[in-house]
């Protein structure tokens, strides 16, 4: 019994990645700034006309998106800031969508970027929340590793999973990296080299983690008339759903929102998995995507490690998936690496991923998850984007 | 199975001194509920009033039904460790110089699942559907002086207190020297056995009276080699300078028993010399000692495992609320309790933990008028043994001390009537 609306008549356009950097001497202002200004110069539409401005970033500090408008001489009458980490992207879309849907805003430039000094991550996990700050940190101070670690633990005894399994997707999202213009990470990866890769946090090895850095992503919402006038290809929102604290009663994490929200998600669209031609997930540690390939309904809860067995993630693979190489082989940007999977998808569906592009692709769904406030992520959203141009 | 720690080895001066950092201490004020449990040793969650549900990590309002009516009550300790990873990486000074480290996911019986730090005597075969090994979760000070949880062994294991973890968690007396600032009195005698028992690899016994010959304390001189006599008489900074100059570096735990206990109040004396002399050893020697020995426990405050950890004070219960028969006495006690919490903010940075032993009356030469129940010396050095073995912060030693303890809490109105004769 959904009330939920479509997204009818409602354009996302001109995705934009600001190349990232190991470290940059730079402030958060300087690379949201050039993502706002690659959406300008790449939309045609005038600066004065982005009248709706959504921000995600963790080193903005002590500035929010308020102190960013006026550093950024924006005027816009449609302001959030969305702190969800790695679901900010399908959050700022769904927010911005209606906000376009309903004449609020005309043209919404969604933002994320953080830059990475050399002591940015130990300031950023030292001082992350204060559940934290308070039954966390203190115990051995590892930051996300720790917490993947755990989850990881648990979700290897419980379903099966083995390294061969996470590495497998590891491989698969490096061979597609070294298309991608932007990655970081641009040395070809082996199953071998993944295995004999140094523990970091048992069972996390080093390429189970994400390398952090900085960067920027964007893209815009408007109307399809807007879109098509401007001649920008775009695409439609299928679905979307978002999610904070699922199933807090669970010992554990080894489910995230999406198993919340699934078949709601599916049934808004009128599709189903089989529906769905790529995928891009939000992927800090590898276990996750296996959830998120579970929860999204590719399989069943504890067949993700048998899901992995069966396919293969490549570019050309029968399960395309993080296209780009995803933040494992990309870099994670802090908040803009919830952005990265939904940028890459727009380019997939514009027809304008260059060397990482699929064939004919109709369909991308894409996932996010964020904030390890705990002992487990918090935030959880996906979105089904369809191609809107002909 | 933890190995029994190995006896340190004679150090090479020229080698690195680890120098001492701190865990993350960073917390809010509620989580500070559980800093009150561990200082004494107990385990405390806090819990709804209303609806029952324990919280943790702590709270505002209760998670589950909104109240905000939390309290801190003792909660089931035992658990499931459902997740564990060693770390061999962190981001943090304190951690990387003490890698691997091992924690886990434990699912409390009481409800919530907590991160904390594992024993490496807790098993590895922790399986499927939220059921792993059996623990029990224990509330510790870390060197930064906050609360931890640490999951342990359901039953003791043989040398666990010799775990990595346990010995950053405790300041057990094995293989470490002791300075007993008053060795020849009965406090200072029965502690410097109680050390002796628990390991200590040299016992220091301050000693004023060099010339006079006591049995009870030559016999105790006589009996173990670990012992040596220092001279130190804690009213004469020169003295307390010469010991620190002599031995400074070579203590790793300071006992400090100096007291001066005579009878009296304030208006039953014409003067206030008996006073001044009571302050002097009490207050004041403890400011020379710590004045004199403090930079060098600090230095040495992660100086390997026999590093520096602890100074301990003996006082009086009647540093909370005098006792108007012994009132400048009461006086010098409740003053020695002040410095020593000022000392406790002055070690911190070095994580060397400030230790409070609060104790009844004691069967003690000066004491003459106070009616038993009376504390055996031992008793309470062996009070002072376990709160260091336990990394416990405050101790009340003894019927007289807790029940005390307790009505101040109740009405300390109440108590200074009823103390006042």
């Amino acid at each position: 019994m959904s009330t939920r609306r479509p997204y009818d008549g409602v354009a996302v356009a001109v995705p934009v990645t600001v190349p990232y950097v190991r470290y940059s001497t730079r402030s958060a202002h300087w690379w949201l700034g050039r993502a706002l200004g690659e959406l300008i110069r790449a939309s045609g539409i005038a600066k004065q006309e982005v009248d709706g401005v959504c921000v995600s970033s963790f080193t903005l500090g002590p500035d929010t998106a308020v102190g960013l408008m006026q550093h950024l001489g924006m005027s816009p009458r449609w302001l959030d800031h969305i702190p969800m980490g790695g679901a900010s992207g399908v959050v700022a879309l769904r927010r911005a969508a209606r906000a376009v849907q309903c004449g609020d805003a005309e043209v919404i430039a969604c933002i994320a970027g953080d830059t990475n000094h050399v002591d940015s991550f130990r300031n950023t996990v030292s001082q992350f929340s204060r559940f934290a700050q308070d039954a966390v940190y203190p115990y051995g101070a590892g930051g996300p590793n720790a917490s993947f670690a755990l989850l990881t633990d648990y979700y290897m005894k419980q379903y099966g999973a083995t390294r061969e399994d996470f590495g497998k997707l590891c491989v698969a999202q490096r061979d597609n990296a070294l298309r991608f213009p932007h990655a970081l990470m641009k040395k070809p990866l082996t199953l071998q080299q993944y295995l004999d890769a140094r523990p970091i946090t048992d069972p996390i090895h080093l390429f189970d983690c994400v390398m952090p850095c900085a960067g920027a992503e964007g893209f815009l919402v408007m109307s399809e008339a807007r879109a098509k006038s401007l001649s920008l290809p775009f695409a439609r929102v299928a679905s979307t759903i978002e999610r904070h604290n699922a199933f807090p009663d669970d010992p554990i994490q080894f489910r995230g929102g999406w198993a919340m929200d699934c078949d709601a998600f599916y049934e808004h669209a009128g599709m189903g998995p089989d529906d769905v031609d790529f995928m891009q997930t939000y992927d800090d540690y590898p276990v996750i995507n296996l959830m998120q390939f579970e929860d999204l309904g590719f399989c069943a809860k504890g067949e993700g490690p048998d899901f992995v067995r069966k396919h293969t993630f490549t570019l050309d693979g029968s399960f395309p998936f993080n296209t780009s190489g995803g933040q494992l082989s990309v870099g994670q940007a802090g908040a803009a690496g919830g952005y990265l999977g939904l940028v890459e998808a727009l380019r997939q569906l514009t027809g304008s991923a260059g060397p990482t592009q699929i064939e004919d692709v109709r369909i991308g769904l894409v996932s996010g998850f964020g904030m390890i406030n705990y002992d487990r992520g918090l935030c959880s959203g996906a979105a089904l984007l369809e191609r809107g141009h002909a | 199975m933890t190995e029994p720690l190995a006896r340190p080895k004679k150090k090479n001066p020229n080698a690195r001194t680890r120098l001492p950092t701190l865990p993350p201490g960073l917390r809010s004020r509620s989580a500070h509920g559980l800093t009150r449990a561990a200082a004494e040793g107990v385990f405390e969650m806090q819990t709804c009033a209303d609806c029952g549900t324990v919280q943790y990590p702590p709270r505002e309002v209760c998670g589950h039904c909104l109240s905000e009516a939390l309290e801190w009550r003792p909660t089931a300790s035992g658990g499931e460790l459902i997740a564990t990873t060693t770390l061999r990486h962190s981001n943090d000074l304190y951690f990387r110089e003490r890698l691997p480290w091992r924690v886990g996911t434990v699912r409390m019986d009481a409800g919530p699942s907590v991160v904390a730090h594992v024993h490496g005597d807790v098993g590895h075969d922790d399986g499927v559907d939220g059921k792993g090994t059996r623990v029990r979760l224990v509330l510790k000070l870390d060197r930064s002086g906050q609360a931890v949880l640490h999951a342990l062994p359901e039953r003791n294991t043989p040398a666990m207190q010799d775990d990595p973890q346990m010995r950053e968690a405790t300041c057990d007396p094995k293989y470490r020297r002791v300075l007993i600032t008053d060795g020849r009195s009965e406090l200072g005698i029965a502690a410097a056995r109680a050390m002796l028992d628990a390991g200590a690899s040299v016992v220091f016994l301050g000693d004023g009276k060099t010339w006079k010959s006591d049995p009870a304390f030559d016999r105790l001189t006589q009996s173990d080699e670990r012992i040596q006599v220092v001279e130190l008489d804690v009213t004469d900074t020169d003295s307390v300078d010469r010991l620190a100059a002599s031995i400074g570096g070579k203590v790793e735990i300071v006992v400090h028993t100096a007291d001066h206990l005579r009878d009296g109040g304030v208006m039953s004396r014409r003067d206030v010399i008996l006073a001044k002399d009571t302050m002097e050893i009490k207050v004041f020697g403890m400011m020379r000692v710590a004045q004199a020995f403090g930079p060098g426990l600090c230095f040495r405050a992660a100086d390997g495992s026999n590093n520096a950890v602890a100074w301990v004070n003996l006082l009086s219960i009647h540093a909370l609320t005098p006792l108007p028969a012994r009132g400048a006495w009461s006086a010098a006690q409740a003053a020695a309790l002040s410095v020593s919490q000022t000392l406790r903010a002055e070690f911190h940075g070095a994580g060397v933990r400030v230790v409070n032993v609060f104790h009844g009356p004691v069967e003690e030469t000066w004491d003459q008028l106070t009616p038993p129940p009376k504390l055996a010396p031992g008793a309470v050095a062996k009070a002072v043994v376990k709160a260091l073995q336990d990394g416990t912060e405050d101790a009340y030693v003894g019927d007289i001390a807790q029940e005390l303890r307790t009505r101040l809490r109740e009405n300390h109105k109440a108590v200074e009537r009823e103390l006042r004769g």
